[in-house]
């Protein structure tokens, strides 16, 4: 412990606050399930919430096969099916009208300032050294405070409303608000067992050497293609990025950043022309009574393609 | 045998397909993956558990759930179904393409407006079928599922392709931890600002859909009138 401790950066310290206070957003919603009488599948829904805070306190100062152990306890409540939403303080639809009435657009000025206060306070993170403890992500959760300061001032609520309404999103977001962690964590397991290498194997037989036009096709459509299947463009994301875009496009020189952000979105174009992304696809189609369950699917697919040809050409422009 | 390593991504499509529980068969596919690469069980749990705290930065989004849970407590979404409501003398196309503005700088600024069941059809589908009816008179089924089909699409469009130009967007976040735990040091700003071309292309692209999707009506309807003659 006193090895994690002297390695620590007042950046890294801050990260641990903010984390701190993730898992305490985490124990609140497990404590909401508590309390609530009629919450179903409790005992299962409070043990995976508590368990959850617990590796976002103490998790980095434990050794690490401890967090591994609950991560498999994870899996297991939620393949059971026992993580459920308890009862939330939700806003009364006739009380909402009346603050929107009284407040008016004037109300968008807090998520305008989440929005704009997370990049002041990361570029000036990066350009100002004594404020750079302000890291990217750091500047999230710095943010998030000064937008949560701003409405609850403009609003006047009491503090109490930012713990319901907190734990109320968090709760409707549920156990799935893990995934992206889980699937960065599978990408690197996927890295130390050499999937990422086997992958590009046999990849390499299509992507000519030094062809970065073809690259770039190779990933996006591969991106485009695997969410296709999943139907999850985070899932295609930790697969096709560490067997086709760090060896043949990063390792060539391709900007990562580029490479990145393009990436997630040109699988994206694979969500809008799948069925298997029922959320987006099929169930809106039954709630908007169309004529066949694949009308939205049709009617998005020249979009989806149109883009996809756009990520290919943005890849090949700016990454290289 | 090199090809039994793709075990875990073989899981990762099964299971994703045959829809079982998302975080069971990322795990799953994990621990399978680590055994048939000749890991043993404490290595596996030591490898998850530190790329786990590692990878805690994807989760940072949750910082921003009390702010914005506080701001739809005081009219957030309602403010925005106000706007829409107020476009004047529009046509089918112009409804769904304003809707997609909305939903673009929504998404960006991480505004979540509650999709198809909360947007699309109580609003954005009666306004655009209100516009059809004003301008064509009677419509057929066709022509009105054109309109819910597109109107559906805005939501998506909106939705997908400008979502990471928010920092704390969980997309971004995955993006920036899957590349750091592979030794890329990027960051969620610089991520956000690389988000921006697409957000930006993908509207440019709705708008001229819309444009397409109005003449499309104006045919459908001059057929339909053809027809019944």
């Amino acid at each position: 412990m006193a090895e994690i401790i002297a390695k620590m950066t007042p950046a890294t310290w801050v990260a641990e606050v903010f984390y701190f206070i993730i898992g305490i957003i985490f124990a609140l919603v497990g404590l909401k399930a508590l309390k609530d009488p009629n919450a179903k599948k409790k005992t299962t829904t409070i043990v995976f919430w508590f368990l959850l805070a617990f590796t976002f306190c103490f998790g980095f100062w434990l050794p690490k096969n401890i967090t591994g152990a609950i991560i498999i306890i994870f899996a297991v409540l939620t393949a059971i099916n026992g993580v459920v939403p308890s009862a939330s303080n939700n806003p009364e639809p006739a009380e909402v009208r009346k603050q929107a009435d009284k407040f008016g657009y004037k109300i968008f000025i807090p998520a305008l300032v989440l929005a704009l206060a997370a990049v002041l306070c990361a570029t000036l993170g990066s350009l100002v050294p004594a404020l750079n403890f302000m890291t990217s992500n750091n500047a999230i959760g710095i943010a998030s405070v000064i937008a949560l300061i701003c409405v609850l001032a403009m609003t006047k609520a009491p503090f109490k409303y930012a713990v319901d309404d907190g734990t109320r999103l968090m709760d409707s977001v549920g156990s799935t608000g893990i995934l992206p962690q889980l699937l960065s964590a599978l990408g690197a397991l996927f890295t130390a067992a050499g999937v990422g290498t086997v992958i590009a194997a046999g990849v390499s037989a299509i992507i000519p050497a030094g062809s970065h036009l073809i690259a770039c096709a190779v990933y996006c459509i591969g991106m485009a293609l695997f969410t296709i299947i999943m139907g999850n463009g985070f899932a295609a994301f930790s697969v096709i990025t560490v067997g086709i875009g760090i060896p043949f496009l990063i390792m060539q020189g391709a900007n990562p950043v580029v490479v990145g952000a393009l990436g997630l979105t040109a699988g994206y174009c694979g969500t809008l022309l799948t069925p298997m992304a029922a959320n987006f696809n099929i169930v809106p189609a039954a709630l908007l009574e169309t004529k066949s369950k694949y009308t939205i699917i049709k009617s998005q697919a020249p979009v989806a393609l149109v883009m996809l040809a756009v990520h290919i050409a943005l890849m090949y422009f700016f990454a290289f | 045998m090199e090809i039994l390593k793709l075990i875990g991504v073989v899981i990762v499509i099964v299971g994703f397909v045959l829809k079982f529980d998302t975080i069971a068969t990322v795990v799953l596919a994990g621990v399978a993956t680590g055994l048939v690469a000749g890991m043993s069980v404490n290595d596996i749990l030591t490898t998850l558990g530190t790329s786990f705290i590692s990878n805690r930065t994807a989760t940072l989004f949750v910082l921003t759930l009390p702010a914005i849970g506080v701001c739809e407590r005081y009219g957030l979404k309602e403010k925005a179904i106000d706007f829409i409501r107020s476009i004047k003398n529009a046509t089918a196309g112009r409804v769904i393409m304003v809707y997609q503005a909305i939903r673009t700088l929504a998404a960006a600024f991480s505004v979540r407006l509650g999709g198809h069941p909360q947007f699309v059809r109580p609003v954005v589908l009666p306004m655009a079928e209100g516009a059809a009816a004003v301008k064509y008179g009677k419509y057929d089924d066709e022509m009105d599922d054109t309109i819910k089909g597109a109107s559906a699409a805005s939501e998506n469009y909106g939705n997908f392709y400008a979502q990471n130009c928010f920092m704390g967007a969980s997309g971004t976040l995955l993006i920036v931890s899957t590349l750091v735990e592979q030794g890329y040091q990027v960051t969620a700003l610089q991520i956000a600002t690389w988000s921006i071309p697409v957000a930006v292309i993908s509207f440019a692209v709705g708008v001229v859909r819309c444009i397409i999707i109005d003449k499309k009506l104006d045919k459908m309807a001059t057929n339909m009138k053809g027809a019944t003659k």
